[in-house]
């Protein structure tokens, strides 16, 4: 019964039967959380860490991240890199395209505030958050595979405290 | 009878694609699915390295060329340390030239197992990708052990070294020695001689050995060409005279000379190569102090310097000013990737949609490295 375990206490089952009783809001949030596909887009150097992450040492698909080439497929995006002027209004874009709910993940210092770009950068966005808002932060340049993982962890752990009725922040 | 045509229709690809490794956007024109005309637009990463470069001391800037191309940042600190050194007149010790000999070709293996496995996954093959980044994690695990850092490193320091190197990572790289050839043998029949593989790739945008040199175009790409031109050999800079290697070339073993195949299996040898350039300087490093010809303060003279060095991608080269400040006047960087693409309209015309992936991934561009 791995499902209902992973549920754990917001489930109530039924011994005689294949019934359980839960909230709507556990059951989405848990099948929002297990299953965050994610969009096959990288920008810099973040990218290729991103990439390890996803490969075979640090395993991504064990979270049910999968990348997808099209917006429309997708749940979160990783910002993985520094944003330009000229790719922002791209990413502005793409965002819009996505389907709601959508979870923005902003990987490494370029896309928190600009990284080692802040001051003389002319071309670079200092921030994705000027344009898109973003859920979870993970610093460093690149960050670690295991930062970003925990980043990741993070964001379920924000997904999970979603509910329908009541915005939280 | 005249000849059918198709109404003429532009394609974009990119900037958000799989297959542009990066923020690359080509805008392909196309009559039905036959590719008219590529045309590549670019500066969707320019981060303003020459701007920086301008506001910064000389160590200042080697970070940030670090993340010029971010797959192989030991060769591009080499290649600007070679260019500041050579301005300030300053002989380093040979146990630096020995460390820096062997990081930049661990990171050449690094950056061409990038490039073998992301060339697998846009023919198709995931499973390729998956195991060149599990040994390109090895490698990666040994910079670790140096530095402390996995991809930027801001290891090679003007006139030395940020660290030395412990016992532990000398007995590490013999293993990944021993444990990377077989590993190679695997992924070649894996990926390089595999039917599918080649079908996908022999006879694909053929560059011929004279447009490619016209074009500028260096390292695997022209040496899949047919062109035996190897800055190692040709115009050694450290201390690559006293190695034993080859160049490897296309041959046209499958498919002809200058194809998207041949250009991809010069990588796949010069791991083999690399290898062995490691075996012979791991055991002969000299002793000595890393960081005895570190200068306290880099200010050199007015003037300028030029070094060109071979890059992974190809023939990297910084071109330095000095007004005799603590900041560089300018710094030009001439970067392998930037050249090496201004070649994909004449080889991809006439060639399939599907086809200009498989083009685009041979030449292994990095966008950091073509915009800056």
């Amino acid at each position: 019964m791995g499902i209902l375990n992973k549920l754990d206490n917001s489930v109530e089952q039924f011994e005689s039967g294949n019934i359980i009783i839960t909230s709507m809001d556990k059951l989405l949030n848990w099948s929002r959380l297990s299953s965050m596909w994610q969009m096959f887009f990288g920008l810099a150097c973040c990218a290729i860490e991103m990439m390890a992450t996803s490969a075979s040492h640090y395993d991504l698909d064990r979270f049910g991240i999968i990348p997808r080439p099209s917006p429309r497929h997708v749940d979160i995006i990783l910002i993985s890199g520094t944003v330009t002027l000229k790719m922002a209004t791209r990413i502005k874009r793409l965002y819009d395209e996505m389907p709601a709910p959508k979870y923005i993940l902003s990987m490494g210092s370029c896309a928190n505030c600009g990284g080692p770009y802040w001051e003389h950068g002319y071309h670079v966005l200092k921030g994705i958050d000027r344009i898109i808002p973003v859920d979870v932060y993970v610093p460093g340049c690149p960050p670690r595979p295991e930062a970003l993982l925990e980043g990741l962890i993070k964001l379920q752990e924000r997904i999970r405290n979603q509910s329908l009725a009541k915005h939280t922040a | 009878m005249a000849e059918l045509r198709t109404e003429e229709m532009i394609l974009n690809m990119g900037p958000q694609h799989p297959s542009t490794h990066g923020v690359l956007r080509l805008v392909l024109t196309l009559n039905g699915e036959i590719v008219e005309e590529v045309k590549p637009v670019l500066g969707y990463l320019h981060r303003c390295f020459e701007k920086h470069a301008e506001a910064m001391t000389y160590p200042q800037v080697i970070p940030y060329t670090d993340r010029m191309d971010y797959l192989n940042a030991m060769s591009n600190e080499l290649a600007y340390v070679l260019a500041v050194e050579k301005l300030l007149g300053i002989e380093v010790p040979e146990r630096v030239e020995y460390i820096r000999v062997i990081m930049s070709e661990l990171q050449r293996i690094a950056s061409h197992l990038v490039a073998i496995g992301t060339y697998g996954n846009d023919s198709g093959a995931m499973t390729p990708f998956l195991y060149c980044f599990m040994d390109r994690e090895k490698v990666l695990e040994l910079f670790e052990i140096v530095c402390g850092a996995r991809m930027l490193y801001n290891y090679i320091w003007v006139g030395g070294l940020s660290h030395d190197i412990t016992p532990e990572f000398i007995t590490k790289t013999k293993e990944l020695i021993k444990y990377l050839r077989p590993r190679m043998k695997m992924i070649n029949n894996l990926l390089s001689y595999n039917k599918i593989f080649i079908e996908r790739t022999a006879k694909i945008g053929i560059l011929p050995p004279e447009v490619a040199i016209n074009a500028g175009v260096s390292g695997p790409t022209l040496r899949g060409s047919g062109v035996k031109y190897d800055l190692r050999k040709s115009d050694p800079y450290s201390i690559y005279n006293k190695f034993d290697f080859d160049i490897c070339v296309g041959t046209g073993e499958r498919g002809v000379v200058g194809d998207c195949w041949n250009r991809y299996i010069v990588r796949a040898y010069e791991i083999e190569q690399s290898l062995r350039i490691i075996e012979q300087a791991i055991d002969s490093i000299p002793e000595g102090d890393v960081q005895s010809a570190v200068p306290k303060r880099v200010k050199p003279v007015a003037g300028e310097s030029y070094v060109r060095t071979e890059s992974p991608k190809g023939e990297l080269g910084y071109y330095i000013i000095s007004d005799g400040s603590l900041n560089p006047y300018r710094v030009k960087a001439r970067s392998p990737s930037f050249c090496n693409i201004s070649v994909i309209n004449q080889i991809s015309r006439g060639h399939m949609i599907a086809d200009v992936v498989m083009i685009l991934g041979s030449f292994d561009i990095v966008l950091g490295c073509i915009d800056r």
